[in-house]
Parts: C-alpha cells; structure tokens; sequence
C-alpha cells in the first residue's frame, strides 16, 4: 500500500500548485475588474431600433430569410 | 466602432426547449410507473420490457440526459450566443446535435425495455450508442468552441467556463467508463473492460462525475446567466463566482469512491473519496450563496414572479443536497444511509428541485422571450409551482423516513444480542409501504405540475409569434494591440484564450482521476487473488448476462459490508479478489431486495442458500411463496429458451480481457451447459408440481430455458470462499 504515499504526496503538491497560482493571480492584480463583467452581461438584449443600414457592415446574412 | 448585425440561432433553442418538455413528460411518467410498481409489483407483469428491472435505467436516462440534457443544451444554447455576442459556429453542426441527440435517446427507449444494458449506472446504453454519444458530444463541442472562438465579446463570462467544463470532463468520463469489447460486431452484447473493484471505482468516477458534470457544473452556468437576468441585477459577486468554478471542477472529480464506501474498494481511496467529499461542501455552498445573494434587493419580485420563485427553490435544493452530499460520504453516516432509500431522496431532491425547477423557471422566461409574447398564465406557473414544491416535499421526507427506518431495521439485534432482531429482509420492506405511497402521491403531484407547464407552453406559443432569428448587434472583436499584451496577466489570458484554457481544464481533471485510478489497475497488491475464485462456467455466464439484462442489480446489491449486522444477515463480508472475473461489476446500489453476494451459500440462518426449486417458484410468482413480497414475477424466463449461439463468443471475449478460459474450456462449452443444465433440471422435475408442467412434451425441454441459466448463476454466488465442511 505504498502507492498511498505516493498519492498524498501529488495531491497536496497539485494543491500548492493550484493555491500559489491564485493567490499570485489575486497578488498581481488579476481580478481587479471582478465587477464589469457581471454588469455587461446584462445588457444584451434585443435591438429596439432600426438603424440606417448604410452604416452596417453586415457581416453573416441570414440564409433561411 | 463600427457594429455588425447578426442573428441569433433562437430555433435551435426552442427545438431543445420543446425536447426537453417532451421527455421530461415521458420519464418522469417511468419513473412514476416505478414508484407504483413498489405497490403493485406485478402491475405490468408478464410485460418483459415494462418490468421494473428494465425500467429503471430507461427513467434514469431520460430524467438526466433527455429531460435535464436537452434543458443544458437550451440554455447552453441560448445564454451563450448572448454573452458571447455571436450566431452559434455553424447551424449544420446545431443540427446535428439537435438531431443526434434525439436519436440516441430514441435507441435508448427501445433498447432499455428490450434489455439491452451493460448494468453499470446512468452508463447502461450498450457499445454502439455509446459510440454516437461520443461522436454527438464531440459536435456539441466544435460547436460551442467555434461559437467562442469567433466571438465579439473578448470577456468570457463565468457561464462560459462551467459550460467548457462540462464539454470537456463529460467527454473523458463517457469514453474511459464506457470502455468495453463488444462480443461480436452484429451484436448488441459486450463486457466492460474493468474488472470488479477497478470496474467499481471507474463506474463510481464516472457515475459521480455525471452528477457533478452534467446536472450541476451546465446548471451552475445557467444559473449565472438566468438568474441576473431575470433578477436583472449583476450577480452578487463575481470574484466569488471565479473561485467557485475553479474549486468546484477541482474537486469535484476526486469524490467518486464515496459511493464505494465500506465495499472491497482499497481504503485509501475511500479515505481519500471522502476527504475531497467534505472538502466539496465549500465551494458548493459559495455558488449557492452567490446565486441567492443576487436577489438581494429584488426578493419582492420573488412573491409575485414564479421563475424567480423557481431559481429560489432550485437553488435552495442544491445547496440542501450539496451540504447532505459531504455528510453522506461521512463514513459512520454512509454505514446507515447506503443501499437504503435514503439515497433516492438525496438524489431526487437535486434532480426535482436543482435540476427540475431551474429548467422549468427557464422555460417560462425563454418561451415568451422567443415567441415576442407574454405568458399565458401567470397563475398557472404559481400554480405549478406550488404544487411541485409540494411534490418534492412528499416526495423526498417519506423517502428520508423509508431508508432510515429500513437501515435501523437492518441493523437491529436482540435485546440478549444474539440474533438479528428482523431476520426476515422482507419484514424490513414491509414498514416502508406507508412511505412508498407517500412517494407516488408527491411524484404524482410534480408530474401534475409538468402538465400544467406543458398547457402553458402550447398557450404561450399559440398566441405568440415566433422569432426563429433574432436580430442583434455589436462591434466586431477589436485586435489587441501588443503594448495592452506586453503587461498582461495569466487569467486574463487565459480568458481570451478558449483552446488553452479548455487544455487546462483538462488536465486539472485528468489529474484527479489518473491518481485514482491508473495504481489501482497497476498495483497488484491492491487486489489480492483469492486462489479458489474461478471463472463462471459457461452456464453461470449466461445466467450472469440474463441478470444483467433483467436489471436485477437495481434492487440486489452483491456487496456484503463488514457490519456484524450483515455478515449475520448475508454471510462472510465482500473481499476484492472475489470479484476479478466479473466484467462489469455487479455491486449495486440499492437494496430493494437482500443482498445476494452469498446467494449460493447454504446452511445460513436468514438469506440464500434456497434450492433450484424455490428459485424456480420464486421467479414464476413471488407472492405465492410470500404475500408481502415486492418482487415483480419474472415469468418470461421460464417460457423462453436459452440463447446459446454466442456463448463461446462471450468466453472468447472474456479471455481477451485476462479472464482464464482454456482452449477446452470453450471448445466444450456447449456440452459441458448441457450437462449443468440436467442436473438443474433434475432437481426442479424432483418436485411434483413443475414436474406436472414441464415434465412432459414441451416445445423445448427445460433445461433450454432461460431459468436454469439463471438459477446456475445465483446457486453460485458466494461459492468460492465458502468454508468448505
């Protein structure tokens, strides 16, 4: 049953790994904008108006329209 | 910036929304045929393909992957063109994946109920579905990370990673869990390449990993996207929601051995089953604080809007079930709780309140959002509502009263401590019928509730519009210019980036699950031989393959515990080297019925150890040899005639996957079934009544039924390691 050290032993040097790379991430400011996102997400719904179509660039056109 | 116009794929999500519907409908209507099979067992009898055996795998695959797998599919769908500001990659591959994905669930409801099963849980469906989920998966897939990859928005929202996540860990589970060599390329018919315990702890890997994977980490997305948007408040905190994905897909993949406790698994993987299971408490209650948290300052909307009222009870039945899920994996808790009902409330409260609720509130939203109308009728979603919440409650409290009655009944002595106090399994059977009616009213209550839903959708739609297509806009994914790059750090990167960040997630999971697994395939000494264990005869094999086909292994377990409880009750407790030769495993899950690892085993004082004859009357007509007896009749095993034609096939796979069947052994398979097959029928023909039925001219003579196959099979359970007299 020595295999059991062996895994403890990955899990918990697995475990630091993970740790150290959030709290790195965390230290170099990585989640700084951890409010934008949540707040976009929001506002995406349909368009109301009807813009002047010279001024698209229609990128994919509808086949089954 | 300049903007473009593009479409939103809204048919593909009603597709999947009205499949969802559909299924939902069909397997909940099996599972309440179950519920009532428990009061009536022989309701459907002499129906081979409604039996209760055959049915049960049939409920739970619909419930997850037709009913909750279409729901994913649609919000998946739906919530992702939006935060991801595109048209799905390609409406081919949509397609595919709508149609696909109705096929497969199509050829599970007609293999199912004909018996075509591997038996290992939520993976029954035989080899070639398994091979069109793994093709239809991998669509899925292309799809949504081509969808990502030609996306406008550069951000990708958290929903977006519990969906990669699912894309990628589903994957890896279904193909390492359903690695099996079929017995022959015509047929339906193959073995797991596992063995016993290794075949225990991969189903087990996969099995809990379904439920972390595929009814929680999709339903997470969803609920960041649904619920902000029908609170319409931001989510209550997304820093939150980044830890919570990260722990969640971290640990979730190690818990699997939690179901194996107390069996011959090695300890240190139920040890360490357990570890991660607790641990898992975390970040499954941070999800739920931050799913409900998002509604403060909206809970008014909660008393009036029944989709808010929805999510809330959804994810209340989460984070109830997350915090029962750790506790269950303690292991003194476990010593009670497994094999008994009380599993099935744990389950079904996750399933009709997490899963059930959150796709029903999205329906609700998506139907009139899609068909530029209102709700039909407000009133009846309250309605619904209301009478699922209440469903759920009859449904789960008597289940949590039935498994822990049943366990204390089990474990229950003499007040001189000497014999079991219910030596009789079926008088620990008999105290739950109270609670089984009460089960079947409150699923029928829920079922109730989905028809009322069903009512409301087809109203909703008629008087709506629908918009297969809907117009939206935004600017085109702006090129980062390489001074932003220069100072860039890793998340961010790796939120750009899908491809890398998919790789990553893969590894983080495969991690866990190659720790697990590969040493117990590698090490040996993980499973000690057991040197008088033998191969089945061929024989046994086909009755080991009828038992499988029948679904017996949903209600007998082949796993005596150490417990003194149920080595008085069963006999000697399970060892992992009695079980090499089983491809698949036969553990089970559930005691319906006792345990039936010593079944051949004579001489004991409470279980097994009957003779052929009584196992002949017992399968023709339980309630003959006891009124009380819940077990269906299994009638069409006496009237059918033994397949034979592909047994020395079957042997010669077995010897493929290390099972050691010699060159004799198979040449003279059939003469040496023959020959067990008479003794058989000499014992059974010894008792005056089937000797009145069967002793004469029949069509075939009995020893070609399936019965004597059968019966070979259980009068050799146990048998090895008994301690010969």
């Amino acid at each position: 049953m020595s295999v059991i050290y062996l895994l403890i032993t990955i899990s918990i040097v697995v475990a630091i790994v993970f740790l150290g790379a959030f709290i790195q991430a965390v230290k170099s400011g990585q989640y700084d904008d951890d409010y934008t996102p949540s707040v976009r997400m929001l506002f995406d719904d349909e368009i109301v108006k009807k813009e002047n179509p010279n001024k698209l660039i229609q990128t994919e056109k509808q086949k089954s329209i | 910036m300049e903007k473009q116009q593009f479409y939103y794929d809204n048919k593909i999500v009603r597709n999947f929304l009205y499949a969802s519907i559909v299924f939902g409908v069909v397997g909940m209507l099996v599972g309440l045929i179950l519920a009532f099979l428990f009061l009536f067992p022989n309701l459907t009898s002499g129906i081979s393909f409604l039996s209760f055996g055959r049915l049960r795998p049939l409920h739970t695959n619909a419930v997850i992957f037709a009913f909750v797998g279409n729901a994913m599919f649609a919000g998946i769908y739906y919530s992702m063109q939006r935060l991801l500001k595109a048209r799905m990659f390609s409406d081919l591959l949509s397609k595919i994946h709508f149609w696909g994905w109705q096929l497969i669930i199509v050829a599970a409801a007609i293999t199912l109920p004909l018996g075509y099963s591997t038996s290992k849980e939520y993976a029954e469906l035989e080899w070639p579905i398994d091979i069109a989920i793994a093709l239809i998966w991998v669509v899925f897939g292309i799809n949504m990370i081509g969808t990502i990859i030609k996306r406008r928005e550069r951000h990708i929202y958290v929903a977006i990673w519990f969906y990669i996540a699912t894309f990628v860990t589903v994957a890896v589970l279904h193909i390492f869990n359903s690695l099996e060599l079929p017995v022959s390329l015509s047929g339906m018919k193959s073995y797991s390449i596992y063995a016993g315990v290794q075949d225990a702890l991969v189903q087990w890997w996969y099995g809990h990993n379904a439920v972390a994977f595929f009814l929680t980490t999709p339903f997470l997305g969803m609920m960041y996207y649904f619920v902000p948007k029908v609170a319409n408040r931001p989510v209550y905190s997304y820093r939150l929601s980044i830890i919570h994905f990260w722990s969640l897909i971290f640990i979730y993949i190690w818990a699997g051995p939690h179901h194996l406790l107390y069996t011959a698994l090695p300890d240190w993987a139920q040890n360490l089953g357990v570890v991660f299971s607790v641990m898992l408490i975390a970040p499954s209650w941070g999800g739920m604080i931050n799913g409900l948290l998002t509604l403060r300052g909206v809970w008014d909307k909660v008393r009036t809007d029944a989709v808010l009222k929805f999510f809330v009870v959804a994810i209340t039945g989460y984070g109830m079930a997350t915090f029962e899920g750790p506790m269950l994996s303690l292991k003194n808790v476990n010593a009670i709780a497994h094999f008994t009902d009380w599993i099935i409330a744990h389950v079904h409260v996750g399933a009709l309140a997490w899963n059930g609720f959150l796709s029903f509130g999205m329906i609700y939203w998506l139907i009139p959002r899609m068909t530029k109308t209102k709700l039909f009728s407000e009133k009846l979603a309250n309605f619904h509502f209301w009478i699922g919440t209440l469903g759920i409650i009859l449904y789960a409290l008597p289940m949590y009263v039935a498994g822990f009655t049943q366990a204390s009944m089990w474990k229950q002595f003499k007040p001189d401590g000497g014999a079991l106090q219910y030596g009789n399994f079926l008088e620990t059977v008999t105290e739950l019928m109270p609670m089984y009616w009460m089960r079947a009213v409150g699923g029928t209550l829920y079922l109730v509730g989905v028809i009322v839903l069903v009512y409301n959708v087809i109203r909703t739609v008629r008087q709506g519009s629908p918009v297969e297509n809907e117009l939206a806009e935004a600017p085109a994914l702006a090129v980062i210019s390489p001074s932003r790059l220069k100072g860039e750090k890793l998340h961010s990167w790796l939120e750009r980036k899908p491809v890398q960040f998919m790789i990553l997630t893969t590894v983080a999971i495969l991690i866990g699950g190659l720790i697990q697994i590969l040493p117990t395939i590698l090490v040996k000494s993980n499973i000690p031989t057991i040197s008088s264990v033998k191969p089945y005869t061929p024989l046994e094999l086909e009755g080991r393959d009828l038992y499988i086909r029948e679904g017996c292994v949903g209600c007998h377990s082949q796993m005596v515990r150490p417990f003194r409880s149920e080595v008085e009750r069963y006999g000697d407790y399970s060892k992992a080297g009695e079980f090499v030769y089983d491809h698949p495993f036969l553990w089970g899950s559930k005691r319906t019925g006792p345990d039936l690892a010593r079944e051949g085993v004579k001489g004991k004082p409470f279980n097994g150890g009957r003779d052929d004859v009584w196992h002949f009357n017992h399968m023709y007509d339980p309630q003959g040899l006891n009124e009380k007896s819940i077990m269906p009749r299994y009638q069409w095993l006496i009237k059918n005639e033994l397949d034979k034609s592909t047994t020395q096939d079957k042997m010669r796979t077995m010897v493929t996957l290390g099972v050691p069947y010699s060159d004799a052994d198979i040449n003279n398979a059939l003469k040496h079934m023959d020959e067990q097959a008479t003794k058989i029928e000499t014992n059974l023909l010894a008792n005056p009544e089937i000797k009145k039925s069967f002793g004469g001219q029949t069509a075939s003579p009995l020893k070609d039924r399936e019965i004597v196959a059968l019966i070979a099979y259980l009068q050799r359970l146990g048998t090895d390691t008994q301690v010969k007299k």
